[in-house]
C-alpha cells in the first residue's frame, strides 16, 4: 500500500498512544519481519491520546486511539476522514482510490461520481448539468 | 520547535492551538481541560507535535503535522503496537 501512496507523493504518518520507544521495538521485533525492511513511515506517539481527542478518535474507556484515517491536502485542509471501531480493519485500496480522486479533482476542477476509478467518467459541475446528470453518467 | 531536546522523558507539545503557538509549555494542559473534536472535512487540519520513531533514520525526533504542509498527507491512528495495523 505504501508503495502506491509513495507513487502518489503521499506522506503517511502512523499514530497510536504507544510511546516512540515502543514503536521502535515493535518495528524491530515484529514489523520488520512482516514487511520487508519494516514500515517506512514515521510512527508518532500520541501521549495520553490528546491528539486523538482533537481528531475525534480517542476512546477514553480503552485509553487508545481507535482506527481513524485522515486525508489532508497540500493546502493543509482535511479532505476525508474514516473512523472505524477496532473490530474491522481498513481497506488500503479505498484509501488509494480516494487519494487519486482528490488529486484528480484538485488538478482538473472536475468531480468524480461514486465508485470512480482513474480513467472513468468524471463530471464538470455547471448550471446546465443540473437535472441532466443522468445523460452523462449512470451507476 | 527544535529547542526541546530529547531525553528519556521528553514529551512533545501535543495539539497545537493558537494559544500554544508561542511554545508555552502549559498550553497542552489548557487543551486537556477543554477536550473537543476539532477535525472537520473541508477545514484546516488541527496541527500538533508528537514524538516519533523514524524507521528510515532509526532515530527519535519530534514531528509536527505542519512539517509536511505542501504534500498530500495520510494520518492513520490505530489502537496499539503489537496488535494489528
Amino acid at each position: 500500500m505504501n508503495d502506491d501512496l509513495t507513487k502518489l507523493d503521499v506522506q503517511v504518518l502512523a499514530m497510536s498512544t504507544d510511546s516512540h520507544f515502543t514503536h521502535k521495538i515493535w518495528q524491530e521485533e515484529e514489523l520488520s519481519k512482516m514487511v520487508d525492511g519494516g514500515v517506512p513511515f514515521p510512527m508518532l506517539a500520541d501521549a495520553g491520546g490528546k491528539i486523538g481527542e482533537v481528531y475525534g478518535v480517542y476512546d477514553p474507556v480503552g485509553g487508545v486511539d481507535i482506527r481513524g484515517r485522515f486525508i489532508i491536502d497540500p493546502e493543509f485542509v482535511i479532505r476525508a476522514m474514516e473512523v472505524l471501531t477496532p473490530e474491522v480493519g481498513r481497506n488500503p485500496d479505498e484509501l488509494v482510490r480516494q487519494v487519486k480522486a482528490y488529486q484528480h479533482i484538485v488538478a482538473t476542477g472536475e468531480v468524480t461520481p461514486s465508485g470512480w476509478e482513474p480513467g472513468d467518467k468524471t463530471l464538470t459541475p455547471s448550471p446546465a448539468l443540473v437535472g441532466h446528470v443522468w445523460e452523462e453518467w449512470k451507476p | 520547535m527544535a529547542k526541546k531536546k530529547e531525553g528519556c522523558v521528553a514529551s512533545a507539545a501535543g495539539p497545537i492551538t493558537s494559544s500554544s503557538d508561542q511554545g508555552d509549555d502549559q498550553a497542552p494542559e489548557t487543551v486537556k481541560e477543554e477536550p473537543r473534536m476539532l477535525a472537520r472535512v473541508g477545514q484546516p487540519a488541527p496541527d500538533f507535535e508528537a514524538m516519533a520513531y523514524l524507521p528510515h533514520k532509526q532515530d527519535f525526533a519530534p514531528v509536527k503535522l505542519s512539517d509536511y504542509k505542501g504534500k498530500w498527507i495520510t494520518l492513520c491512528f490505530y489502537p496499539g503496537d503489537f496488535t494489528f495495523v
